[in-house]
C-alpha cells in the first residue's frame, strides 16, 4: 500500500481509495479503542489486549492507515500552498523539503509503533 | 442613492489595484448590477471596465464578484446582493486582473480545451441524425446549459491554488457532459485523461461551485459521477 | 503596423462565422476567426425557439419544398427564390451535420430530433395545416449550437483572435477587399490582417432601437465598415419586430411559447389574434402579429396601467410541459418580468429583433454591388454570411427559426465556396501603404481627437430617434423629420470624443467605433425606408398601407457616398422547382 503511495504510477483514483480505506480502518480502530476505554481500564488488560497477535496487527494496520492518510492530505496541501505559482521558483524546494520531511516523520512513527507493539 | 465600491487597476498609470467609490442615482428600481454599471459608465466615468454582452444571463461575460459572492451581474438585482445600501464589486478571484473587473481567463479555457470538449464517434455517422431516446438525451440536462461564465471555477479553491492542473468545476461539468453523451464513443480514453491525481481529484466536495452558479447547474454531482466511472472501470 | 496573413479571414464568431470557419479549417487552409467577444459570448447565445428545417421528424412526409414557400410567402415575395431553394434543400444535411458533431437536440420518442410548431409553417404549399418543422434543443437552440460550433472549431484547430475588433476594411487599388485593421482590445494594439477572402458574419444591430432582443454587441460592425467602404446595402428598411419581447426589459421570448400552444391576450383576456389571422391564428407571421399587437394597444385594449403591452399566456400548459420545453422562457420571465410563466402570463411588447436587409450576396456568400448597366457585380475578396449578409432568404419577413439555418447553410456554403476559390487559386494584388493607411484613418482620428461629445448620450439620441421615427408603423412625414434629425447627429457622431486614451482593455474606444458602425446602419435604414412607399412584410406605412407589387416588388439598395436608392430584382428562378407566384398574403 505504502508503495503504491510514492509510486510514481499512482493515479487520483488509488489515492482516493486508499483515503477512504484508511478511514474505515482508522474508524474501526478507535471506535475498539473507545470501547476498551470506556469499559474499566487496567495496566493487565489493556496489556493483555495488546499482547494477542491481531491486536498487533491490527495496530500496525492502523499506524499504516494514519500515516498513509496523513501522507495524502499533506502532499495535497503541499501541492496547493506551496507552489511555484504562489512562492515563486524556489516553490519547488520548499516543496520538497516540505514532503522530505513529513514523509521522513510518518515513516519514523510508523517504526515506532512497530518498536513499541512488537518489542 | 446606492453605495458602490468598484475595483479598479489600470496596468498602465496604477502600481497596484484600489477600489473607487461611487454614488449612483437608481431611482429606487431594482435594477440589476449591469444596469448600475452601465450607469456609472456613461454618467460617472467612462474609464471603468467590464465585459458585457447578452444582458440576459445566457453568454456568460460579466461574471462577477458583487459582495463576496461570484454571480452574473446581468441577472442579479440590487435587491438580491445589496446590503446596507452598499455593493462591492471585484473581479472574479483568482484569475489575473488585466484592468479593472476584466479578468484574463486564458487558464479557464486551456481547462475547458483540455477535456477535449467536442462529441467523439469514429462510426461512420448515418444519413439522417444519430439517434438517441429522450431518456439518453436527458442524461444532458443540466450538463450542456453550461455558459462558460466561471463563477464556478473561480469561488474554487483548488482551482485558485492549481489553475493549471485541475481542471476546475466548470471543465469537469462539460467532461462529464461528453461521458454521458450516449453518441460518444471516447470513454475510456477521457477517463484515462481524468484519473491523475489533480484534474479531477482535487475536488474536495466543497461545493462552493453549486452555490454561484447562475444556471442552477450542480458540478460536483457531475464530479461524484465521473468518479464513479473511473471507480467502476478500475474494478 | 504589424501584417498578419490568412488564407482566409472571418470577421464575427457567432453561429455564421463558425460554421464559415470549422468549414475552412477542415480544408487545412490557414484560417483565423476575429471576434470582438469570446466566441461562445456571441448573440447567436440568445437564440431560443430552434432551427426551422425539413428533417421530417415530426411529419414523416414533410418536404423541403413546403419549407421554401412558406419562406417566399414569409418573405412578402421579395425574397430570392434560388436563394430559399437552395437553403431549405441544403438545410437537412446541415442539420444532420449539426447533430453528428455533437449537438443536444431534443428528441422524439423514435429517438429522431424534436420539431416543434413555429409562425408561418404550414404543409402541402399553405393547403394541409399547421407545421410542426423548428429543430429544437430545449429553449436554448442557440446556445447548443453556438457551443457545438465553437467545440468542433476547438477540435478543428481553427485560430481565434478574441477580443479583437475588426475596425475598417481594406482594399487595394483595384476595388477588391484584402484584408481589415484589426484592434487587440487587451493590448490596444492595431495590426492589418491580410486575407485573400474577408468574410464577415459580424451579425445584426439591433442597438441602433432603444428597445430590443438584442445583445449590447449587436452594433452592425460589418455594415459600417461595409458602407463606409462603398459596398451598397440590400433591403435595410426591413427591421423584424419580434412580438413577444418582455414588457420593459426587451428580453426575447419565444415564438416556441406560441408553438407549444401558448396564445396572446389583451386586457379583457381575449385571444385577440383569432380575429387578425382566423387561421394561424398567433402562429400567423411575425409582422403580422407584431402590427396585431400594436393595434390592440393603440385601440385601448392594452394591458397594465398605461394600457402599453399585451400578456402571453402559458400557464394552461401546466408546469410540466413548462419545465421540460420551455425551461429558460421561465427563467427568464422570472428574473426580468417578476412574474411565473406557471402561475401567470407574461407581459409582452413587440421589440426590434432582427435585420433582414445587409450586404448583398449570392448564394456562396459573395458580396455584390451593381455596375454602371444594373447588372450584379461580385466585390472581390469580399464575403458576407447570417445576419449582416442579405443572401437575400427573408426578404421582407423572416420566419421564426429560419435564421439559425440561415447562418448555418450559409455560413457552410461561404466555407465550402472559398476553399474552392483557394485551390483555384485567388490573385488580388498586395494593398498599397496608402490603402493600408487610409483604412485606419477612422481610428486615427478617433485616437488623436481632443474634443467632441461622449458615446453614451450620443448613442441613446440615435437610438431615440429610431424608436420613434422608424418604429412598426411608419408615416413618410415622421420619417423624413427622422431622416434630418439623423442628418444633424451625423456630424457629432463623426466627432465623438474618446474619453479613456489607455491602450489596455479601452472599451471606450471600442464603443465609440461601435456608435459610427451604429449610425450607418440608422441612417441607411432610414433613408430606405422613407423610399419605400408601400406596405411589405415587416415595412408598415400608415400613408401607403397596400402592398405595391407594380413598383415595390424588388430589393432597396442603399449607396451611402450619395445616400441614394436603388431597385434590384427579386429572383424568381429557383433551380429544381416552380416558381412561386407573388399572391395576397394571409394567414
Amino acid at each position: 500500500m505504502a508503495t503504491s503511495i510514492i509510486s510514481l504510477r499512482r493515479t487520483g483514483l488509488s489515492d482516493w481509495l486508499i483515503q477512504r480505506a484508511s478511514a474505515l480502518v482508522l474508524l474501526t480502530y478507535f471506535i475498539l479503542i473507545a470501547c476498551q476505554l470506556l469499559g474499566s481500564v487496567d495496566y493487565i488488560s489493556w496489556r493483555g489486549l495488546f499482547d494477542q497477535t491481531w491486536m498487533k496487527i491490527f495496530t500496525l494496520l492502523a499506524a499504516l492507515s494514519l500515516a498513509a492518510h496523513a501522507w495524502i492530505g499533506l502532499w495535497s496541501v503541499t501541492t496547493d500552498y506551496l507552489t511555484e505559482r504562489l512562492l515563486g521558483p524556489k516553490g519547488k524546494s520548499i516543496r520538497l523539503l516540505c514532503q522530505i520531511g513529513t514523509s521522513s516523520a510518518l515513516i519514523g512513527y510508523v517504526i515506532w509503533i512497530i518498536v513499541i507493539v512488537w518489542r | 442613492m446606492l453605495q458602490v465600491s468598484l475595483y479598479r487597476y489600470n496596468p498602465e498609470t496604477d502600481d497596484a489595484p484600489f477600489m473607487q467609490d461611487f454614488a449612483v442615482e437608481t431611482g429606487g428600481r431594482d435594477l440589476m448590477v449591469l444596469d448600475v454599471l452601465e450607469l456609472i459608465k456613461a454618467e460617472h466615468d467612462g474609464s471603468v471596465t467590464y465585459r458585457r454582452s447578452c444582458r440576459e444571463g445566457v453568454c456568460g461575460s460579466d461574471g462577477l464578484n458583487m459582495n463576496g459572492k461570484n454571480g452574473l451581474a446581468c441577472i442579479t438585482p440590487l435587491s438580491d446582493t445589496v446590503k446596507h445600501g452598499r455593493l462591492v464589486i471585484r473581479p472574479l478571484p483568482g484569475l489575473p486582473v488585466i484592468r479593472d473587473l476584466v479578468v484574463d481567463m486564458s487558464l479557464f479555457y486551456a481547462q475547458y480545451e483540455k477535456i477535449q470538449p467536442y462529441l467523439q464517434n469514429p462510426t461512420p455517422a448515418p444519413t439522417i441524425e444519430r439517434l438517441q431516446s429522450p431518456e439518453e438525451r436527458a442524461q444532458l440536462d443540466g450538463l450542456y446549459e453550461c455558459i462558460l461564465c466561471a463563477c464556478c471555477s473561480t469561488s474554487c479553491p483548488s482551482f485558485w491554488w492549481n489553475p493549471d492542473r485541475f481542471v476546475g468545476p466548470a471543465g469537469l461539468l462539460q467532461a462529464y457532459r461528453f461521458l454521458a453523451d450516449s453518441r460518444d464513443t471516447a470513454t475510456e480514453d477521457r477517463l484515462s485523461k481524468l484519473e491523475d491525481p489533480f484534474s479531477v481529484f482535487r475536488c474536495h466536495g466543497i461545493q462552493n461551485c453549486v452555490n454561484v452558479c447562475p444556471k442552477g447547474l450542480n458540478p460536483t454531482k457531475a464530479i461524484g459521477h465521473i468518479r464513479t466511472m473511473l471507480l467502476n472501470r478500475a474494478t | 503596423m504589424r501584417t498578419i496573413s490568412f488564407d482566409g479571414v472571418i470577421i464575427g464568431g457567432g453561429g455564421a462565422g463558425m460554421r464559415a470557419a470549422l468549414q475552412l479549417a477542415q480544408s487545412g487552409y490557414k484560417t483565423a476567426v476575429i471576434s470582438k467577444v469570446f466566441p461562445t459570448r456571441s448573440h447567436t447565445v440568445s437564440a431560443q425557439g430552434g432551427i426551422t428545417c425539413a428533417i421530417a421528424s415530426a411529419d414523416p412526409q414533410d418536404d423541403w419544398r413546403w419549407h421554401m414557400y412558406d419562406t417566399v410567402k414569409g418573405s412578402d415575395y421579395i425574397g430570392d427564390q434560388d436563394a430559399i431553394e437552395y437553403m431549405c434543400s441544403v438545410g437537412p444535411e446541415a442539420i444532420f451535420e449539426l447533430e453528428h458533431m455533437g449537438l443536444p437536440f431534443s428528441r422524439t420518442d423514435e429517438g429522431r430530433i424534436y420539431q416543434r410548431p413555429f409562425g408561418g409553417q404550414s404543409k402541402n404549399f399553405g393547403e394541409g395545416g399547421q407545421a410542426a418543422r423548428t429543430c429544437a434543443a430545449a429553449d436554448r437552440t442557440g446556445h447548443a449550437l453556438l457551443h457545438t460550433l465553437y467545440q468542433n472549431n476547438i477540435k478543428n484547430e481553427t485560430v481565434f483572435f478574441n477580443e479583437w475588433f475588426a475596425a475598417d476594411l481594406v482594399k487595394n487599388q483595384d476595388g477588391a477587399v484584402v484584408g481589415v485593421i484589426a484592434i487587440c482590445i487587451e493590448t490596444g494594439e492595431t495590426v492589418y490582417v491580410k486575407s485573400k477572402a474577408t468574410v464577415f458574419a459580424t451579425g445584426g444591430a439591433g442597438r441602433i432601437y432603444a428597445s430590443t432582443t438584442n445583445a449590447h454587441i449587436n452594433t452592425g460592425d460589418g455594415m459600417g465598415m461595409a458602407l463606409r467602404a462603398g459596398v451598397p446595402a440590400q433591403d435595410m428598411e426591413m427591421w423584424q419586430f419580434h412580438p413577444t419581447g418582455i414588457y420593459g426589459a426587451g428580453t426575447l421570448v419565444t415564438e416556441g411559447c406560441r408553438g407549444e400552444g401558448g396564445y396572446l391576450i389583451n386586457k379583457d383576456g381575449e385571444r385577440f389574434m383569432e380575429r387578425y389571422a382566423p387561421n394561424a391564428k398567433d402562429l400567423a407571421g411575425r409582422d403580422v402579429v407584431a402590427r396585431s399587437m400594436v393595434l390592440e394597444i393603440l385601440e385601448g385594449r392594452g394591458c397594465g396601467p398605461n394600457g402599453d403591452h399585451v400578456k402571453l399566456k402559458l400557464d394552461h400548459l401546466g408546469e410540466e410541459v413548462l419545465e421540460s420545453r420551455l425551461p429558460g422562457i421561465c427563467e427568464l420571465s422570472r428574473t426580468f418580468a417578476h412574474v411565473d410563466p406557471v402561475k401567470e402570463p407574461i407581459p409582452v411588447v413587440p421589440t426590434c429583433h432582427y435585420m433582414m436587409g445587409g450586404i448583398p450576396t449570392n448564394v456562396h456568400g459573395q458580396a455584390l454591388t451593381v455596375d454602371a448597366g444594373g447588372d450584379d457585380a461580385v466585390i472581390p475578396g469580399l464575403y458576407a454570411c447570417g445576419e449582416v449578409a442579405c443572401v437575400s432568404v427573408h426578404g421582407a419577413n423572416r420566419l421564426g427559426g429560419n435564421s439559425l439555418l440561415d447562418l448555418v447553410v450559409f455560413g457552410r456554403a461561404s466555407g465550402l465556396f472559398i476553399e474552392k476559390s483557394l485551390r483555384e487559386g485567388i490573385e488580388l494584388r498586395d494593398a498599397s501603404q496608402t490603402d493600408i493607411e487610409a483604412a485606419g484613418d477612422r481610428l486615427n482620428a478617433l485616437n488623436e481627437r481632443e474634443s467632441g461629445e461622449q458615446v453614451a448620450p450620443l448613442r441613446h439620441e440615435l437610438q431615440e430617434i429610431m424608436q420613434n421615427h422608424f418604429g412598426v408603423f411608419r408615416t413618410g412625414e415622421f420619417m423624413r423629420e427622422g431622416i434630418k434629425k439623423l442628418a444633424d447627429l451625423r456630424e457629432r457622431v463623426e466627432n465623438v470624443a474618446l474619453a479613456d486614451r489607455s491602450s489596455a482593455f479601452n472599451t471606450s474606444r471600442i464603443e465609440c467605433l461601435e456608435l459610427q458602425n451604429l449610425f450607418e446602419t440608422a441612417e441607411a435604414t432610414a433613408i430606405v425606408a422613407e423610399a419605400r412607399d408601400e406596405s411589405r412584410g415587416a415595412h408598415a406605412r400608415e400613408d401607403f398601407t397596400e402592398r405595391d407589387d407594380e413598383n415595390w416588388l424588388c430589393h432597396s439598395l442603399y449607396f451611402s457616398e450619395n445616400k441614394k436608392v436603388a431597385k434590384r430584382g427579386v429572383n424568381f428562378t429557383p433551380n429544381t422547382v416552380e416558381t412561386f407566384q407573388p399572391k395576397a398574403r394571409s394567414y
